[in-house]
């Protein structure tokens, strides 16, 4: 055990860090609370200078543009875009999830066709993965892609699709079979978002905004050879996706988590409870000590499970640990948040009143999504009975 | 970065858990339990030529100068297997008081033969208020005398000496010295005996006039999470296996959510108190800025913890695990006794608050 870093990742957080000192753009203040439609240049613009300093995609392979980086190298980088508070990237999906999985299972063709054009956010990428019948239960989707000819028809609906409205590809989950057992029979296909019959529609959410969006395929037409995987193996190519979803996202989410405890103390600090500051109710403290203690044992976890994951080779069920861990601490974070500010914790943004703008009391709403997406915490206590501890399937 | 286990770390966690297999299976720990003092020569002689009564002490005095990690892991190991008897009192606690305040002569004298093999120790420090705070400690020694009492010292039967924290100091008793009466207290933990002890105008030889013991307690209070992180550990696995064999309705209650999602929560509580331990234990060994915040971190975590990994795993258990015959218990038992001894989960949490709260110009500087 050893948890200072080695030569190799301090050369390459220095390197990270001169480069942010001087290409990070001054102005993101001004853009990082205008609705996504009108930031999105913006957040193109920044990718792309990413991807001029070869930063967009440092887990990707040298030769797809990325710099082969360890886990350890993935989680020095997220770190330090937290603490730079960089603005997130355009094609966060493209980079995250799909381009690995085009890397993973698709032609040598198709990696030459979209890989760059995922890099330099020139196309962006959604996710056709859950449908209003198939939540938890994905492998029961619905959507249809009958072959004709050359190419495949679709007819079915997708939901909570991030980036659809703006997205220029999808990568689709769609039953190809419906003979074969329920996960032996999907495909994934790359479906062209400007094909005739594709309809993007918004989904208002509980937080009052749109982050997602309903897809519906009418009779759309997609050329057989932009199958990704073979047909039928959808179920394995889209599993691996969900992977890179929960393995590398909480990386991040340690400073974020920090600036907002560090801010709640100094908020505990100011706020009068029972005729003292907040800070000095020994109920208080307990909670927020408990919660900053948790925030350090999400980043000793993550620790452990790249270290496990550098070890063996794959990333594995233990992401799961990772999704329940994070989203059910930043829910009671939250609450604590809302405890701390009162009354004001129910202001939103736009009310004179509201602490920090709003923000605490659209995070209460919005943290209720995290224990939902992603793969609820009951299928990842799933996961984890099962693949992890070898208990009977339960469903 | 590497937050796993050296090869030589991964050797000793394996063997320790051999060694106590079989040496300590549940069949010998309850054996032990039932005498007065769970202490068993034996085993003690054996326990001393793997070397784990000497592990993190230096080569000079005996010992085998293994880190702060490596006691971690050999504590899991020991509370996977429940050990009973004065361990935990002699090696984890004594002996670092020791090494942290004695002279180099008093080390000589008193840890060599811990390390050893050859003596058995504990040290007092609680009194009628159970305060964990340092400075809520009233006994004091005058002229080289004790009066007063001591509650809750573990292990006190069987130990050659005792070390006392008093107001002025730290000092050492012997067993056998006058005006020392021990008497047993009925803990709900079989595995570690309690004791009252009395002072009467009792002699001491100071070993620390100062009583800077809060990195030994540091130390000693991350080993005992490492005790509870096994503890837990064992109390999964034997959860998990009863799931996967108990029948009901015609399959095995593994297989039912409102039983397979508490498994997932004990395995989560489990790797977390793991992953919290593992780091104070490195921390502690690097000197770290924050080595006693994640000390805190992983007792208060692993307290709590450990406590409800016994309660999903006597309930998932049902009947069997209400029975005498069930290890769980005996596991619980320890679990409650651990959770306050050196810091309740509260008592850690209003410690990282004034560590972390309280400290100046925090937001800048952590964020």
């Amino acid at each position: 055990m050893d948890l200072n870093l080695t030569a190799d990742e301090l050369a390459f957080r220095d390197e990270l860090r001169a480069w942010l000192a001087s290409h990070l753009p001054r102005d993101w203040d001004q853009w990082r609370e205008k609705p996504m439609d009108e930031s999105f240049p913006y957040l193109r613009d920044w990718q792309r200078k990413l991807q001029e300093g070869r930063w967009a995609a440092v887990s990707w392979p040298k030769e797809y543009g990325g710099r082969s980086a360890t886990l350890m190298q993935q989680a020095i980088f997220w770190e330090e875009m937290a603490r730079f508070e960089a603005p997130p990237m355009a094609n966060s999906l493209g980079l995250g999830l799909i381009g690995p999985t085009i890397i993973a299972y698709g032609t040598e063709a198709q990696k030459k066709r979209y890989i760059p054009k995922i890099l330099s956010a020139e196309e962006i990428w959604c996710q056709g993965f859950s449908e209003p019948n198939a939540g938890s239960d994905l492998a029961g989707l619905q959507t249809e892609a009958r072959l004709d000819g050359d190419h495949y028809i679709v007819n079915g609906q997708k939901v909570w699709t991030s980036y659809g409205w703006v997205g220029n590809w999808c990568e689709l989950v769609v039953r190809t079979d419906t003979s074969a057992p329920k996960h032996k029979g999907l495909t994934v296909l790359l479906v062209d978002m400007k094909s005739p019959g594709v309809e993007v529609r918004p989904l208002r959410q509980m937080t009052g905004e749109s982050e997602f969006n309903e897809l519906f395929f009418r009779d759309v037409r997609v050329p057989a050879e932009n199958t990704l995987g073979a047909v039928n193996d959808g179920w394995n190519v889209a599993v691996s996706t969900l992977m890179y979803e929960r393995g590398s996202y909480g990386a991040r989410l340690h400073l974020v988590f920090k600036r907002y405890i560090t801010r709640l103390i100094e908020l505990a600090r100011t706020i009068q409870r029972n005729g003292r500051p907040a800070s000095e109710d020994p109920i208080i403290r307990q909670k927020l000590a408990q919660c900053s203690a948790e925030i350090e044992i999400m980043r000793f976890n993550q620790m452990r499970a790249f270290s496990r994951i550098t070890a063996t080779g794959v990333p594995g069920p233990e992401g799961s640990i990772q999704k329940i861990f994070w989203s059910e601490l930043n829910q009671r974070l939250q609450q604590i948040a809302q405890e701390i500010l009162g009354s004001f914790g129910q202001l939103m943004a736009g009310d004179a009143h509201a602490v920090d703008k709003g923000l605490w009391s659209y995070a209460y709403l919005r943290t209720r999504g995290n224990t939902i997406e992603a793969g609820t915490s009951e299928v990842q206590r799933n996961i984890i009975g099962h693949f992890v501890l070898g208990l009977p399937r339960s469903y | 970065m590497q937050f796993g286990l050296s090869e030589s770390q991964e050797f000793l966690k394996d063997s320790a858990r051999k060694f106590f297999a079989g040496e300590c299976p549940s069949s010998e720990m309850r054996r032990l339990i039932e005498t007065d003092t769970a202490y068993d020569a034996v085993l003690w002689s054996k326990l001393t030529e793997q070397g784990y009564t000497g592990i993190i002490f230096p080569e000079e005095y005996g010992g085998v100068g293994l880190g702060k990690v490596e006691l971690m892991l050999l504590m899991e190991e020991a509370g996977r297997a429940l050990l009973p008897g004065p361990f935990f009192s002699t090696v984890a606690l004594a002996g670092s008081v020791l090494d942290a305040v004695a002279s180099p002569v008093q080390k000589m004298q008193y840890l060599a033969p811990i390390c050893r093999g050859s003596a058995r120790a504990t040290v007092a420090i609680l009194e009628a208020n159970v305060s964990w705070n340092p400075g809520d400690i009233q006994l004091s020694a005058t002229g080289g005398k004790l009066r007063g009492e001591k509650l809750f010292v573990s292990d006190a039967a069987v130990a050659d000496f005792l070390l006392v924290v008093a107001r002025n100091g730290v000092f050492a008793v012997h067993a056998k010295a006058e005006g020392l009466k021990i008497s047993p207290m009925q803990g709900m933990d079989l595995t570690r005996k309690l004791y009252s002890v009395e002072f009467r105008d009792t002699p001491a030889e100071t070993i620390a006039s100062g009583k800077d013991l809060a990195r030994a307690f540091d130390v000693v209070t991350a080993a005992l999470a490492a005790e509870l992180v096994g503890g837990m550990q064992r109390t999964l696995d034997i959860t998990v296996e009863y799931a996967k064999t108990r029948k009901q309705f015609g399959k095995p209650i593994g297989m039912f959510q409102a039983v397979q999602h508490q498994c997932a929560d004990m395995y989560l509580e489990t790797e977390s108190s793991r992953s919290a331990v593992y780091y104070a234990g490195w921390a502690l060994e690097e000197n770290s800025p924050d080595a006693a915040t994640a000390v805190s971190i992983a007792k208060m975590y692993a307290s709590d913890a450990a406590r409800t990994v016994g309660n999903r795993g006597i309930q998932i258990h049902g009947g069997m695990g209400f029975t005498w015959e069930n290890d769980v218990h005996l596991y619980y038992r320890r679990a409650k006794a651990s959770e306050t001894a050196f810091g309740d989960a509260t008592f850690h949490r209003e410690r990282i608050a004034s560590l972390v709260i309280d400290s100046a110009g925090v937001s800048r500087k952590s964020a």
